[in-house]
């Protein structure tokens, strides 16, 4: 099964199970993408039908269950090579690529959903834009250049760009990727805990929060039941 | 009795009762717990909230991290399956382009319809708000008054469980000693927009809402709800026993295993069908109801969903629980010589008068909620507080400009991340990266408040529906067609609302995250997207000017009563579930009264 849409070889991380499901979901799937969409409006949506209305809630989901995952090998090392400069590992919690981040981003851009289509636009052609630049000024792959030199790029692309300037792409780019990565990072136990999130645990009384912090807020007389 | 399938049906019933959700469960429960013989329809499928319920699920389990898609546009775990704003094969349409005069319609197609999703807000309509045009000159007044439903709010609340207070404040009535159960203590973020609301009048109470923050009292609220009853006291009891309290954690709107909180499924249901007294068909599509040649009610006629075929099932009532404007289509659909324009529709007013509630959100984020030690703010599921209307007085002399009042519902803090918006500012214009990043999270987090403003829509002749001269749904039954306009009072009540919250925001020493709208129009939600829909049958004193009676029985034909929300001449700020089970509960006492009357 090509990709219909990355024109490359087989999609990352598609097993023979999900691929056969897919192909029967999809019926002549690649068939029905107009391959003008590839090019002059940039990728369309993936084809597809979603989870629909009634999924298996109880059952864990991994990325690649629902839909194929679409980034190719080299987009996902760049993924997850700005996922780090990102939300770096430090002493309270590990990297984002290091809870499966670049995972929840490739399932994001490639879920037949509008909302994510039109991030998958913005996420590619941004990927495009720092592997082209990378390159250029570093002579290698975003995943390949030294910390430094990622950090530099970033920093350059992380300040809002005036409309129509070379950076506007990127630095839109730039935003976007990285509240998908928050929100990649801070949805796992993992980046819960470091928040300190401590619910999602029965308890046998609810008791409000902690005398010393109303106190300290001087609320100890809103108290009232 | 139990589930069965259109060729285990009996002959004939006593009651037909078309829906599943709060108006179809209290229906079924009241008229089976006194002996009636009932067949319930749900076009959705059968759905078991105690196997089926995500509890304890984390968003990195679910595609995308759960958040909201059209497959499930309230997030992944939403308890709602097979519904939404769409339902494939089953539309319905707008008479305007215009996004501002179209109506969206939620619909739920399961067992249990809306009360699923809900938020548990179990507020009870004060007698204000039964007589709205004696106060105001707007409107209509219902035919009953708050003493005529207030006994059916105290047996409701009791059987259900909901927790809150008795606070004196105008228009929000008290309930009887013995119907609430203790209200959780307030979070702290709750505890601080309370303190700062003082300052600008606005009363912060417990809200109530139907989860059980203690068990229920099984030994004494049975003989209080079914006196002389004792099979009935016996089966209550029962249950009450195998419904569990709160644990204090995950959100009400996944549903509730344990079944601490109402969804229709956990509460009215498994009492029912203990009489056996309840048949309940799923995946049963209604299109009409079926007459006689004088008219009466003889039943309905169905369309099998699994196989497409068309079945008809008779009953001596029909109860209509299908929602307001599925109910409104089925009356519709209904035409006969008798009734040539559908049953109840003598009048012409059948699909008129359709509501939803006035909705305006707000955001902020508050610096003294920063950096907080980290606690449990779980808590019951859904919200602790909220702001009853506070300016009656101010609103009667004229001095607001809208002439129906708004509750506030409220919070934020340290619930579970859901995959939204980073929790960094992301100031001059940078997008915040890096080791600073996690930082700024661990110190933003749990700061962040939002408001929402639940207000009261006035009926309008603009806002109706009726059924689309040329499109069927896939069983080629007519599909509804809205109409909507919000007039200046729901407009100006959405811009006030977010003018409060600013300044509430404020008070707080808080961060507003935007201006408010000066122009209501721009802060108002779309029709329907509260999914408080309500009317399109309203009851009244007469056959002229109202479709049901005080009983909510059709004037046209006796034996067709309407217990859903399509009864409600008005639409209260008060979120209008815990009045439709009051109503269906008091028809349900009309239909038994009627039958051993012989009436129908």
């Amino acid at each position: 099964m090509s990709d219909p849409l990355r024109g490359g070889g087989p999609p990352a991380r598609i097993d023979r199970r999900l691929a056969i499901k897919w192909i029967l979901a999809a019926g002549a799937g690649a068939l029905l993408v107009d391959p003008l969409s590839l090019t002059a409006a940039g990728p369309a949506a993936v084809p597809g039908t979603g989870y629909g209305t009634d999924p298996a809630m109880t059952r864990p989901n991994r990325p690649g269950d629902c839909w194929p995952l679409t980034l190719s090998e080299a987009e996902r090392r760049d993924v997850a090579a700005l996922c780090d400069v990102i939300l770096p590992a430090d002493d309270r919690s590990p990297s984002a690529s290091q809870v499966g981040v670049p995972d929840f981003i490739d399932e994001w851009i490639s879920a037949p959903y509008p909302s994510q289509a039109k991030d998958r636009k913005a996420i590619t052609e941004g990927l495009d834009w720092l592997r082209g630049a990378s390159r250029a000024r570093f002579g290698a792959a975003f995943a390949d250049a030294t910390a430094a030199e990622r950090l530099a790029l970033c920093e350059e692309i992380a300040h809002e760009a005036p409309t129509g300037s070379e950076l506007e792409v990127a630095s839109r780019f730039f935003r976007r990727f990285r509240n998908l990565t928050s929100a990649g990072f801070y949805t796992t136990p993992v980046g819960m805990k470091d928040l300190g999130y401590v619910g999602n645990v029965p308890l046998a009384t609810f008791d409000g929060p902690p005398a010393d912090l109303v106190a300290k807020l001087g609320l100890t007389g809103e108290v009232g039941w | 009795m139990a589930f069965v399938t259109p060729s285990s049906t009996a002959e004939k019933y006593d009651v037909i009762v078309v829906g599943s959700g709060a108006a179809g469960g209290q229906a079924a429960y009241t008229l089976t717990m006194d002996g009636a013989k009932v067949l319930m329809l749900e076009a959705g499928r059968n759905y078991d909230p105690v196997s089926e319920t995500p509890m304890f699920q984390t968003p990195d389990q679910a595609p995308l991290r759960g958040v909201a898609t059209p497959d499930k546009p309230y997030g992944y775990f939403d308890a709602t399956v097979g519904g939404g704003w769409t339902v494939p094969g089953e539309p319905y349409t707008n008479q305007s382009q215009d996004e501002s005069r179209q109506f969206s319609w939620w619909r739920s197609r399961m067992l249990g319809g809306r009360t699923n999703h809900w938020a548990r807000h179990a507020l009870r309509n004060g007698p204000y708000d039964f007589k709205p045009r004696s106060r105001d000159g707007l409107g209509f007044d219902w035919p009953i008054s708050y003493e005529d439903v207030a006994p059916y709010y105290d047996k409701v609340e009791m059987l259900i469980g909901v927790y809150g207070q008795n606070d004196g404040l105008e228009n929000t009535p008290d309930s009887p000693e013995g119907c609430l159960l203790p209200p959780p203590k307030a979070r702290i973020g709750e505890l601080l927009a309370r303190q700062r609301a003082r300052k600008l009048g606005i009363p912060i109470v417990p809200i109530r809402r139907a989860v059980l923050t203690r068990p229920l009292d099984h030994a004494r609220i049975p003989a209080r709800l079914h006196p002389g009853n004792a099979k009935a006291q016996r089966i209550l009891a029962e249950d009450m026993r195998n419904r569990a309290a709160c644990f204090w954690a995950t959100n009400c709107g996944r549903g509730c295993s344990i079944r601490a909180n109402y969804q229709s499924t956990t509460v009215h249901l498994p009492p029912a069908l203990a009489t056996g007294n309840l048949d309940i068909l799923t995946d049963a599509m209604v299109r009409e109801v079926t007459v006689d040649a004088s008219g009466k009610a003889t039943g309905v006629a169905y369309i099998d969903k699994k196989t497409g075929v068309g079945h008809s099932v008779l009953g001596r009532v029909v109860v209509l629980a299908a929602s307001a404007c599925e109910t409104v289509r089925l009356l519709l659909n209904s035409k006969s010589n008798r009734h040539p324009n559908g049953i109840g529709n003598s009048s012409g007013l059948v699909g008129k008068y359709i509501l939803d509630t006035v909705g305006a959100s707000w955001g902020g984020q508050i610096p003294l909620l920063e950096s907080l030690p980290p606690h449990n703010e779980d808590g019951a599921g859904g919200l602790h507080v909220y702001a009853p209307w506070w300016l009656y007085k101010e609103q009667l002399a004229g001095k607001l400009g809208f002439a129906r009042g708004y509750h506030v519902e409220f919070g934020g803090g340290r619930g579970m991340p859901g995959g939204g918006a980073p929790y960094t500012p992301d100031t001059g214009g940078r997008t915040s990266f890096g080791p600073g990043m996690k930082e700024e999270a661990r110190r933003y987090y749990g700061s962040h408040m939002f408001f929402s403003g639940r207000g009261e829509m006035i009926p309008n002749e603009d806002s109706y529906c009726d059924l689309d001269p040329k499109v069927v749904d896939k069983w080629g039954i007519p599909v509804l067609r809205f109409a909507w306009k919000w007039s200046e009072h729901e407009t100006r009540q959405a811009a006030h609302m977010q003018k409060t919250f600013a300044d509430w925001v404020e008070a707080m020493g808080g961060v507003n995250k935007a201006k408010p709208e000066a122009d209501g129009s721009k802060a108002i939600q779309a029709g329907g997207k509260v999914i408080h829909e309500v009317g399109g049958t309203i009851m009244g004193a007469d056959a002229r000017s109202s479709v049901t009676n005080s009983w909510s029985q059709t004037w046209d034909a006796r034996n067709v009563f309407v217990a859903d929300g399509g009864v409600f001449a008005s639409n209260a700020d008060k979120n209008p579930t815990l009045t439709i089970m009051a109503l269906a509960w008091r028809a349900a006492d009309r239909v038994l009264d009627e039958m051993r009357r012989g009436n129908v």
